[in-house]
This record gives structure tokens, C-alpha cells and sequence, in this order.
């Protein structure tokens, strides 16, 4: 056997790894690609096409349906025309508390990109941070002048309400909920699986069953109000009384998703820090404050940003309980969309739907940037 | 000898055929022939057997119920199988439409508010059904009252749709109370004030609660902006039919806007807010009939379900206690010219009475079914059927006296025969006041026509019903309601076309009785 005649299977063997390692390189490629296709096709087409129909008014016509391109009239119709009382509310005169609050925020924020200049700043760090304080102001200048005195405010606001109160409220009673159920108290199984189950039922029937409590007239609780002297008031009619109607409906159904994750964190803690501080001298508080809620942090950005998100599209409870009223009061971004979709206004409703996008999207990257990165660093 | 079963069998199979060949393919049957349809008595075959008619319409128990109700007896005489689908009524318009514009066509018929044929018909969607009523005797179709035959159901001089319903808003009374204490039904909106404020707080069922002068809806998005209109019709029409009570027919500028007639009628309607129970702006029609056949209302305004609910023994309280009035009117009406209220006289209110003009509101049109004219020629024919079966006075005349149907008197029959109504449990006398009031209303020269131009739903279901809400919550001053409203018309006025609205409207009112 000669030379050549091994030389030319290795050569060969060469070749087929040569082929067989291009081939490894690509299958993973070539096998996602068509799952890839689908879902940006799912995901993108439905994005570009509300997109253009935000810019159209619809008609239905003889076979079929016409669009007609408006431009940005849906969206000057929400911002600057018609129906911007409607979304954006009415201005009234801010109050010394709601300036003093305002002035505040901004103070902070101009604090807040002095002092990332100061540590030396890049380009691009510092236009996302100018971005950050004027769409906040903005939102900031919103709420303080449609929450003033003679003012009035939109869905815009409003479900600012719910996202930042509502979110507020159900993380703090959260995690007052898993500090206690982390203990070691009797029946504690038992209140974990109660904690739970309103997280279960489905958003309608939670605004079913708030509906029937807050009938002072002849719901369950008629008993209650009577003796309270309150059968003869209604809180669903009263604009305040109804947004805090529909906050605490959605505050009973999603505190239990955040004390879940709570009490997951709390209970995978290590122990030893805590039995050193304990040896130490340390009190409950400062145990609390410097060991435990450190160590949430990280688990309470991400619920937080979840929960953010989630609570920008509720539309099932206002809807049930309230229908948006009494007038708007109750009407959230989403029921607002919903609202004008109802009517077969296409255009419209999708330009509500691409603004609370926008405004979700800001919000989002706002927070993931600037305050999740931030409490990383404390935690 | 072989072949002679076989041509018995052939005869036999001949005449078999012959005997049991179903009228769809032979005669004037419901379905090829657009006339009879099956009646409850006599149906020798089952011509639409293995037939499914998908049928929606909102979410009841009114107006399903009845059509489920008689799907089984429909099912026996005719072999069809209909499918009831129920959605909520502020979801039924556009439901309806976009299954029909994505060319889905989920739904084979419709029972629907005839005032949306505005966007159903000129978009082609629904079937002409103008030779098949006139060919169907069991129908009846001249005993439908002309209203409802010639506005309910036509459009642009094709009928579309069968009535199943007679709409019209009027007012209920305590009788029993208020005649103990001398006072008369009210006939202006300011008498209907007066008497409401006057058993408001007081207890109107004895059982020592508190009760309220005035219950009807109010809520956001339901049912409620119709109340609104019958308000303001007493103080925006005065001159007939063919005036309108929404736009002016020379510029199709709303009426519905900054003038003292609208003015009056805010006002009147707030006032009507604060007259009732706690949480009157969060309840539906379904929630004020509750309460004043349990006795809790003193006045109420609503269509025509009132009656026979309150005669129902297992849900009402005030049987033989309710008597009925045409809409309250107005003793001063708008100058169109000068947008202020001024008195009636024989010129300005050629219809008063007693120096009182009423402009009763045919609020809705009464609900009506209607045909997909993409669905299969079979199902359609069937669903046609169907229609004309619940429509029949055999089986109509008993659905308008249940309160539980929905359906209100709209054939001569139902207000000539009271047999149906004693049957039900009301005296003679209720009956007759009753039905004395709706036909008060089906006669009168100065009728409220409903809304019914392109995007009507947005006219009506979104830019009034938002802007009454808000005004009823406070958020807006009176003068911004009326403005609001007549912005948001005009804005969509001038999207569809102002010359284009105009005569649409203007063919609207253009009605023969």
C-alpha cells in the first residue's frame, strides 16, 4: 500500500469534517429561521399594520372596506383637537401642594443628570437622560395640572393613577403579606394558598363581585353600609370614589401575585446574616432595612417592571364595574381605545393603542435604565 | 318473472318519492318559493330539516329569550336548527359589522336595531326581503303597523328586516298612589320633576325603606341615552315628523348644541339624576324595571317592557297599581331661527294638546331580524322562515304580553286582541291603558324618529352617550355638554360628508305612515 492510497481517505475524512463542521455551524441557523420568521411575522406585521391604521379612517363600503389616509389627524384628534380633553383631561390651577410637588420632581431630575455630568458622562448617557426628565416632566406637569383644582383628568392620567397608586399599594401590602406568612406563625399554609386565589379568578368576575360589595342599596354588604348610615350613597358615582372602587378590586387580584415572588425571595434567603446581625444587637428594623430588603431589591425591580407593564392595559374591571363612568372618571388607555373601537372608529382607537405604546415603551425603558440598573448597584 | 319486483320496487320507489318530496322542491314552500313560512299548526314535512341558522343578538334575557325559547317549536314544524349566539349590547353593532366586512359570516341572521341598515344596507350586507314578506301569507305583513312596516324595516323602499318588536319610550305611573293623592300623570317634563320630588324619600312599598320618585337608566355605554332624546324631542320638534329633532335639514347642523332647548333638556335630565336611587347613574334599564315593579319608584320612563313585567306574579309588587302616559312634552319648544324657547301657539305647535307639545320617541325602532345576504341560499330561506315565525300573531301576540321577551306590541292584532294580555294577567282596563299609551304615540303627527344615518352608533352610542355621561358625573358645565356634542357630530358630519348625511337624514324622515 502506497503512500498515496492512505493519504487519500485522510484527505477525504478531512473534507467531510471540513463539510460536517460548515453544516454544525449553520443548522442551528437554518433550523430557528423559519420559527423566527413566524413569530416576527406575528409579532411585527400586527405592529406596521396598526401602525397605518392609526393613520386612516375606515369605511365600509360595497364589498368590502376603504381606507382613507388621514396622516396624523387621529392623533392631533387625541393630542391637540376634539378629543384631548377626553385623553389627555382638562388643566385647572395647580395647587401649592401639586407645584410644590411638580417643582420637586424636576428639581430632582436636574439633580439627578448635574451630578451624571459631574461624574462624566458619555454622549449617549446623557441624551437618554435628557429624554428621561422631559418625558417625565411632561407626565409629571400632566398629572399636576389635570389633578388641580377646576381641572379634570383624562384616561392618560388616570391610568397613571392606577399603574403608579395601584402598584404602589399592592407591592407594600405584598410585602407586608410575605413578611408574615415567612414566619413561622400557625395556619401559615393555609393563609398562603387564601393569599392566592384571588390572583385565580378571572378580571371580569373580580369586577362582578365588586360590583355587588359596592351596592350600598342592595348588595351583600347592604347591611354594613345601612348601619354606617351609608345606604343612601353610592361611591360608584362619585369620580374618586369609583377610581378607588377600581383600585382596590385590582389591588385584591394582583397584591398575591407579587407576595408569591415576595415570599419565594424572602424564604431563599441565607440565614446567616441575619443570625449575625441578631448576635450583634441588631434590631428587627434595622434587620429589615439593611439585610432583608436588600436582598428583595433585585427580585422587587422585576415584579415591579411586571406589574408596570401589566396594569397600563387594564380595561375589564373599569368596564365591568363602572363602564368608564361616572362620565370618564374610571376610563382607563385601553378602555379608551376600546371605547372608540366600539364605534368602528379603527383609526382612532389604534392611535390610543400606538400613544399607550409609546407611553409603556418610555416608561419601561425609563425604569430598566435609570432605576433597575440603580438598585442592582445597592442590592 | 325476475324483473317484475324490481319494477314494483321502481314503482313503489316512484311513488314513494313522489308522496314524500319535500314542497322546497316542488312548490310555494317557505324556501324556494320566498313565501309561506311553516305556522305552528300545520307543517306536513320538515322542509328545512338538517338546516342550522346561526342567529345573534345581544346578550338577554330580553330579546334572546324568546328566540330560544321558540327554537325547539320552530325546530319541529320546520326541521331547521337555530343557533341563538348572544353578545352585549354595546358589542352587538360593530360585532356584526366586522363579521360581515372581514367576510366571515358567522351569522346567518340578525335580530339587530333596524336604525345600524344605515351602515348594514349600503354596504350590501343584508337581504332584500321585500318580495318574500309580501309573498308570505302566514306573515301578515299588512297587520304590522305602518311605522314599524314602512320605517322599521325599510330602507330606501326595500324592506330589509321583519319586525319582531314595537318601540316606543313613554312614561309609568304609580296609580294607586298617585290617585290616593289626587295627582295627575305628568304631562310636561317640569310636572314629571314636580311629582318625582314629591314621593322622593318617601316609602312607596311599605316595607318602611324610603323609596324614589323618579328610576330610569343612566348608565355609561347601556341603554340609557335614549331617555335623553325623549327628553329633549319635547323641546326640539314641534312641527311634525318631517322637522327632525336632531339636525336642521337645511345644513345638518345638530340641534343636539348651544340653544336653550337643549339647554332645557340638560337641565331637566340632571334634575332627573338627583331624583332617584343613590347609584342611579350605574343602572341599566334592567336594573330600573327591578325597582319599580318591586314597588320602589313612584315615576318611571321606559319603553314599553314596564307593562307587562308588572303584571309578571313572581317578580312584581304593583300589579294592577301602574298606569302609562305618552312621553311628557313641553309648553315652550325651540325657535329654530333664534335658538330660544318660546311658547307654544297653534303655529309653533301645530300637534299640542292642551297647549302641550309631545313628541313621542320612537327610541331603538324596535329590535328586527334581518338576513346575511352572503349566507347559503337554503339557510337563508330558513332563517327567513324563522323570522316569519316569530313575527306570526300566533306567536307574537303571546311574546309581547311576557315582559321577559323584550318584545313590545308593534301588529294591529296586539292592540285589537286583548284576549293575549288577560291571558297574561292584566285586567282590561291596565290593558287598555297600556296599549292606549303606545298607541298615543304610534298615532301621533309629531312622532320622534330615531337616528338613523352612516355611523349613527357613534352619533348616538359614543359622542352623546360620553358627553351625558360626563355631565351627569360633573366633569362638564352644561353649556360644554351641549358644545361637545355638537363638535364631536359635526367633526363626524364632515369625515362622512356633510351633503351625503344630509340626505341620508333627510330620506329618513321622508317616511309615509
Amino acid at each position: 500500500m502506497s503512500e498515496g492510497t492512505i493519504a487519500r481517505p485522510v484527505a477525504a475524512r478531512r473534507r467531510l469534517n471540513a463539510v460536517g463542521t460548515r453544516l454544525d455551524r449553520y443548522a442551528s441557523g437554518t433550523f430557528i429561521f423559519p420559527a423566527v420568521l413566524v413569530i416576527l411575522a406575528f409579532s411585527i406585521f400586527p405592529l406596521v399594520a396598526s401602525l397605518y391604521v392609526s393613520l386612516t379612517r375606515i369605511k365600509f363600503a360595497q364589498g368590502g372596506i376603504d381606507f382613507t389616509f388621514v396622516g396624523l389627524d387621529n392623533y392631533a384628534k387625541l393630542l391637540v383637537g376634539i378629543d384631548h380633553e377626553h385623553f389627555l383631561g382638562v388643566f385647572g390651577t395647580p395647587t401649592a401642594l401639586g407645584l410644590t410637588a411638580g417643582v420637586a420632581v424636576a428639581a430632582a431630575l436636574v439633580w439627578w443628570i448635574a451630578r451624571y455630568v459631574r461624574a462624566g458622562a458619555t454622549v449617549f448617557g446623557l441624551v437618554g437622560r435628557i429624554v428621561a426628565l422631559v418625558g417625565v416632566s411632561a407626565l409629571v406637569w400632566l398629572a399636576v395640572e389635570t389633578l388641580s383644582s377646576g381641572g379634570r383628568p383624562g384616561t392618560m392620567v388616570v391610568t397613571f393613577v392606577y399603574v403608579f397608586v395601584g402598584v404602589a399599594v399592592q407591592y407594600l401590602l405584598a410585602l407586608v403579606l410575605a413578611m408574615l406568612a415567612s414566619q413561622h406563625l400557625p395556619g401559615r399554609r393555609f393563609f398562603r394558598v387564601v393569599f392566592l386565589l384571588p390572583m385565580m379568578i378571572t378580571p371580569v368576575g373580580v369586577a362582578y363581585l365588586f360590583r355587588m360589595l359596592t351596592d350600598t342599596s342592595k348588595g351583600p354588604l347592604y347591611p354594613v353600609w345601612a348601619w354606617l348610615g351609608l345606604a343612601d350613597t353610592s361611591w360608584v358615582t362619585n369620580p374618586w370614589g369609583a377610581r378607588i372602587a377600581v383600585m382596590i378590586g385590582d389591588i385584591w387580584q394582583w397584591t398575591p401575585f407579587l407576595f408569591i415572588v415576595l415570599l419565594a425571595a424572602l424564604e431563599s434567603q441565607s440565614i446567616e446574616p441575619v443570625e449575625a446581625a441578631v448576635v450583634d444587637g441588631a434590631s428587627r428594623w434595622q434587620i429589615f432595612r439593611a439585610i432583608t430588603f436588600p436582598q428583595l431589591l433585585p427580585v422587587t425591580s422585576t415584579i415591579v417592571l411586571i406589574r408596570v407593564i401589566e396594569a397600563f392595559k387594564i380595561v375589564d374591571l373599569p368596564n365591568v364595574l363602572t363602564n368608564g363612568g361616572p362620565g370618564t372618571a374610571t376610563e382607563s388607555l385601553t378602555l379608551h381605545a376600546y371605547t372608540i373601537w366600539r364605534a368602528l372608529d379603527f383609526g382612532g382607537s389604534a392611535a390610543v393603542a400606538y400613544l399607550l405604546l409609546f407611553v409603556v415603551t418610555f416608561v419601561g425603558v425609563t425604569y430598566v435604565n435609570f432605576v433597575r440598573q440603580r438598585i442592582a448597584v445597592v442590592a | 318473472m325476475k324483473l317484475r319486483p324490481l319494477a314494483l320496487l321502481a314503482t313503489a320507489s316512484l311513488l314513494f318519492a313522489a308522496c314524500t318530496q319535500t314542497p322546497a322542491a316542488s312548490s310555494p314552500t317557505p324556501g324556494a318559493s320566498q313565501s309561506a313560512a311553516p305556522t305552528a299548526s300545520a307543517a306536513p314535512t320538515q322542509p328545512f330539516a338538517g338546516t342550522t341558522i346561526r342567529i345573534v343578538t345581544f346578550t338577554g334575557p330580553q330579546i334572546a329569550e324568546p328566540l330560544q325559547r321558540r327554537a325547539p317549536d320552530f325546530n319541529k314544524v320546520s326541521g331547521a336548527n337555530v343557533q341563538v349566539i348572544t353578545v352585549p349590547f354595546s358589542d352587538l353593532y360593530q360585532k356584526i359589522l366586522t363579521d360581515f366586512a372581514t367576510k366571515t359570516n358567522s351569522y346567518d341572521a340578525i335580530v339587530f336595531a333596524p336604525q345600524w341598515m344605515g351602515d348594514y344596507v349600503p354596504a350590501g350586507y343584508l337581504e332584500d326581503l321585500s318580495t318574500r314578506v309580501t309573498a308570505d301569507a302566514a306573515l301578515q305583513w299588512n297587520d304590522i303597523a305602518p311605522f314599524f312596516r314602512d320605517f322599521s324595516a325599510t330602507y330606501q323602499g326595500k324592506v330589509y328586516s321583519v319586525p319582531l318588536d314595537g318601540d316606543f319610550q313613554m312614561v309609568y305611573y304609580r296609580s294607586d298612589i298617585l290617585a290616593k293623592d289626587g295627582v295627575k300623570p305628568p304631562e310636561t317634563w317640569d310636572d314629571y320633576i314636580n311629582i318625582a320630588k314629591q314621593y322622593q324619600g318617601k316609602d312607596l312599598n311599605g316595607d318602611g325603606k324610603p323609596d324614589y320618585g323618579s328610576c330610569v337608566a343612566m348608565k355609561r355605554s347601556a341603554q340609557s341615552y335614549w331617555l335623553f332624546i325623549s327628553v329633549a324631542s319635547a323641546y326640539l320638534q314641534s312641527q311634525g315628523t318631517a322637522q327632525g329633532a336632531f339636525f336642521d335639514t337645511t345644513n345638518m347642523q345638530p340641534l343636539f348644541g348651544s340653544n336653550e332647548g337643549m339647554q332645557k333638556a340638560l337641565d331637566t335630565y340632571k334634575t332627573m339624576s338627583t331624583i332617584g336611587p343613590p347609584d342611579q347613574l350605574n343602572l341599566d334599564v334592567g336594573d330600573t324595571r327591578g325597582l319599580f315593579t318591586s314597588g320602589r319608584c313612584a315615576l318611571s320612563a321606559d319603553w314599553g317592557d314596564i307593562g307587562p313585567l308588572a303584571v309578571d306574579p313572581a317578580t312584581s309588587k304593583v300589579q294592577d297599581k301602574v298606569g302609562a302616559v305618552i312621553l311628557p312634552g313641553s309648553k315652550q319648544v325651540l325657535d329654530r331661527k333664534s335658538g330660544k324657547l318660546v311658547a307654544c301657539d297653534a303655529t309653533i305647535c301645530p300637534y299640542a294638546t292642551n297647549g302641550v307639545n309631545h313628541a313621542p320617541f320612537a327610541a331603538f325602532g324596535g329590535w328586527a331580524g334581518a338576513i346575511n345576504k352572503a349566507a347559503d341560499a337554503k339557510v337563508k330561506d330558513a332563517a327567513f322562515a324563522f323570522l316569519s315565525y316569530m313575527s306570526q300573531p300566533a306567536q307574537s301576540s303571546v311574546d309581547v304580553t311576557l315582559g321577559k321577551t323584550g318584545f313590545n306590541p308593534y301588529r294591529n292584532v296586539h292592540f285589537t286582541d286583548l284576549t293575549p294580555w288577560k291571558a297574561s294577567g292584566m285586567s282590561e282596563a291596565a290593558a287598555n291603558n297600556y296599549l292606549g299609551a303606545i298607541k298615543a304615540s304610534l298615532s301621533s303627527p309629531n312622532m320622534v324618529l330615531d337616528l338613523r344615518i352612516p355611523q349613527n352608533a357613534f352619533y348616538e352610542g359614543t359622542a352623546l352617550d360620553t358627553a351625558l355621561a360626563q355631565f351627569l358625573a360633573g366633569e362638564i358645565t352644561r353649556d360644554a355638554t351641549a358644545k361637545q356634542i355638537s363638535d364631536q357630530w359635526n367633526k363626524k358630519t364632515d369625515e362622512i360628508g356633510r351633503d351625503a348625511a344630509l340626505t341620508a337624514y333627510k330620506a329618513t324622515l321622508g317616511v309615509t305612515k
